[in-house]
């Protein structure tokens, strides 16, 4: 009777198993009625002890700079972060972020709004690592205007907030029609951003050929990065909690075993 | 409070002193002491689970409630700053959402228990209103809880849920406008949710009471569902139970770890890490999984107010199931054909699940799923409404074992 019900669970489960199955179909066939196939990239960070490709967040962010923050800001991202451990530009030496001398370097490329404390004037200044990533546009209603009505999204939390992730924004630049530059293959539709990536686009300092899929590629490592900046610490807590657990259910299974041995239940 | 005879015997002058003007460490010592049927299995370890489910969501709350701004404007960009900034936030985040889910999972099992143990019936109905009365504290948090964050998923969600205030008959709009505190969700509902989010575990932790003081009162259920009889039928919880339960909850912090440190988006949506935006509906607004099935009745019906009712009483259903199960058996061990029911019920839960999460108009197997959970629904209340009440009057169950201490050594040769 018991080994029915343990079955039970077990075919239950499988259901359940199936369901899921169910959705992630549903939501693969969601995109239209296009043929296209989405590519699968097999990313540095995938799987339990996956890290992020230090080099790849550096070219990425050289992407990120020259091409895309002339439309998308990166709204919860300070340059200090780009100095953190798991970060794109940590360096050992400077476990303070902000005497970074590289990421100050970064900082100083950027233009922020400030106030003069003297005049009380509106000025630019160039920014520090701890400012945030500053707003490309004035208001929300300029950045739709400025885009074909559709104001470009928040680049920060992109990767965590499409289902499929990194490969849909992989597939998302590396999908445009060769013919229409506003046609996306993967969306099935026109779309408001023209296709932002060509052969060559950006020169990369560490030599690598700038092909699309290199700049998609890289691109989306950095903005992985952005999503979920805290993934390397959390993966090696995680081996670490989970390996402690591991050992403790045993030891309690033999505790279990020992209280238990001269009773029948 | 344990209804068992104390074999407390205070040791120092101290503890004599306190035992007869507050007995707090007696209570605590026949806690420890009290006897559980000897046949207990690990369907039975849920409950301390469950304890620990709750004490994790309080001090996991807190801690993020100390970091987080109920404010349209600031509510989505606050939680990113915990997740990046606050020290360990990046894991007390994923611990508190994660850990909502692991809940809901773990009352979902212990509840499938309580019904096929028949651990409601007679004498511990007020054990399982309790329950309810729980779980429904549950669901209310659950759904405040997930409309903090601010996004779309948190923004939409709440919309429709309130929205099922306004379909009540001449009363709605009115009770919708004073519930959201204006006439859409905006500011005013964030900050009371958040204020609500913040009280109902401490409800919920003052009905816990409750729900193990009458379990105490009335004493454990267990697998065969016969009463124990002799001290031979029991043991003392503590070492027996602390250690088994023990066990158990090292294997479930095995699983809830591995979505915490491995998967912690996976029982999420992709859409809730969208600010809210109430200009922007998302195309299909789907409710955390553990709400799926009640979506799935809610959708069966055509008219608004009617799939609400039944989704009330779906769960309305629940509280007065001691007295719709006619059978005096308790386990479903011993009643052959009932017990397929109860499979085919399991099945159906998941069914409703299943769809709850589909597009109605989407084909499953040649079917539209709307009609999936229809099917369901129909199952699901004719469970309990027709199925139990006749069962208990037509099935013959099998013979119960004479005591528990029988059926074990029975069992074992």
């Amino acid at each position: 009777m018991k080994m029915t019900f343990k079955k039970t669970v077990i075919g239950a489960a499988a259901i359940l198993a199936a369901a899921f199955g169910g959705i992630s179909i549903a939501s693969a066939a969601g995109g239209g009625d296009s043929h296209y196939e989405m590519k699968h990239v097999h990313w540095h960070f995938d799987g339990p002890r996956g890290t992020y490709d230090r080099a790849a967040m550096q070219r990425g962010y050289q992407v990120y700079r020259e091409v895309c923050s002339s439309c998308h800001q990166l709204e919860h991202v300070a340059f200090r972060h780009l100095g953190d451990k798991g970060g794109p530009f940590y360096n050992e030496h400077y476990k303070n972020p902000n005497d970074n001398p590289l990421v100050k370097a970064l900082a100083a490329d950027w233009t922020v709004e400030d106030i003069d404390i003297d005049t009380g004037d509106v000025i630019d200044r160039k920014a520090i690592p701890a400012d945030m990533f500053p707003p490309v546009y004035a208001n929300a209603s300029a950045a739709a205007a400025s885009n074909n009505g559709k104001a470009p999204p928040d680049l920060s939390v992109m990767v965590s907030a499409r289902t499929g992730g990194a490969d849909y924004v992989y597939n998302v630049l590396t999908s445009y029609d060769k013919n229409d530059n506003m046609m996306n293959m993967m969306m099935n539709s026109q779309v408001a951003m023209a296709n932002p990536l060509s052969e060559g686009l950006v020169e990369y300092e560490d030599g690598t050929e700038a092909t699309v899929e290199q700049m998609a590629k890289d691109v989306t490592e950095f903005l992985a990065w952005t999503s979920d900046p805290k993934m390397e610490a959390r993966k090696s807590l995680g081996l670490a909690t989970m390996l402690y657990l591991l050992v403790l259910s045993i030891l309690m299974w033999f505790a279990y075993k020992s209280v238990w041995r001269n009773v029948k239940h | 409070m344990s209804g068992h005879p104390s074999t407390y015997e205070p040791k120092y002058a101290a503890s004599k002193w306190l035992d007869k003007r507050l007995p707090i460490i007696r209570m605590g010592a026949d806690f420890m002491t009290y006897p559980s049927p000897r046949n207990l299995n690990y369907w039975w370890t849920f409950g301390g689970i469950l304890s620990l489910c709750l004490v994790a969501q309080i001090i996991t709350g807190i801690i993020l409630a100390m970091h987080y701004v109920p404010h349209v404007d600031m509510a989505f960009d606050s939680v990113q700053r915990i997740k990046r900034d606050v020290p360990f936030g990046w894991l007390i985040q994923p611990m508190h959402a994660v850990g909502a889910s692991m809940f809901f999972l773990a009352v979902y099992t212990h509840m499938f228990r309580g019904l096929y143990y028949g651990s409601y019936k007679a004498p511990r109905e007020m054990v399982w209103i309790f329950g309810c009365v729980i779980y429904l504290l549950m669901m209310a948090t659950g759904f405040l809880g997930y409309t903090l964050p601010w996004g779309q998923m948190s923004f939409w969600g709440a919309t429709v849920i309130t929205g099922f205030f306004g379909a009540i008959p001449i009363v709605g709009e009115s009770l919708q406008q004073w519930l959201l505190g204006g006439f859409a969700v905006d500011n005013p509902t964030l900050n009371r949710f958040f204020a609500l989010h913040y009280l109902l575990p401490f409800v919920i932790a003052a009905v816990v009471g409750l729900h193990v003081w009458a379990m105490h009162h009335a004493g454990q259920n267990n697998p065969i569902g016969v009463e124990p009889k002799s001290k031979e039928d029991t043991l003392s919880f503590h070492p027996y139970y602390t250690v088994k339960d023990g066990f158990a909850v090292v294997v479930f912090l095995l699983i809830f770890a591995f979505f915490v440190f491995y998967q912690p988006d996976a029982l999420g949506h992709a859409d809730n890490y969208i600010k809210a935006d109430p200009m922007a509906t998302p195309p299909h607004i789907v409710p955390e999984w553990y709400f799926l099935p009640f979506y799935a009745i809610l959708r069966a019906v055509p008219d608004k107010l009617m799939g609400i009712l039944l989704m009330v009483g779906a769960i309305a259903v629940l509280f007065i199931l001691p007295w719709l199960d006619t059978s005096k058996v308790r386990s479903m061990r011993f009643r052959p054909v009932t017990r397929l029911w109860f499979i085919l019920f399991v099945i159906a839960c998941f069914i409703l699940g299943w769809h709850g999460a589909l597009s109605p108009d989407q084909p499953v197997m040649g079917v539209k799923s709307v009609w999936w959970s229809r099917a369901a629904t129909l199952y699901y209340f004719a469970f309990f409404l027709v199925i139990l009440p006749v069962m208990g009057l037509i099935e013959k169950p099998k013979e119960l074992p004479e005591s528990i201490t029988k059926s074990v050594l029975g069992e074992a040769s």
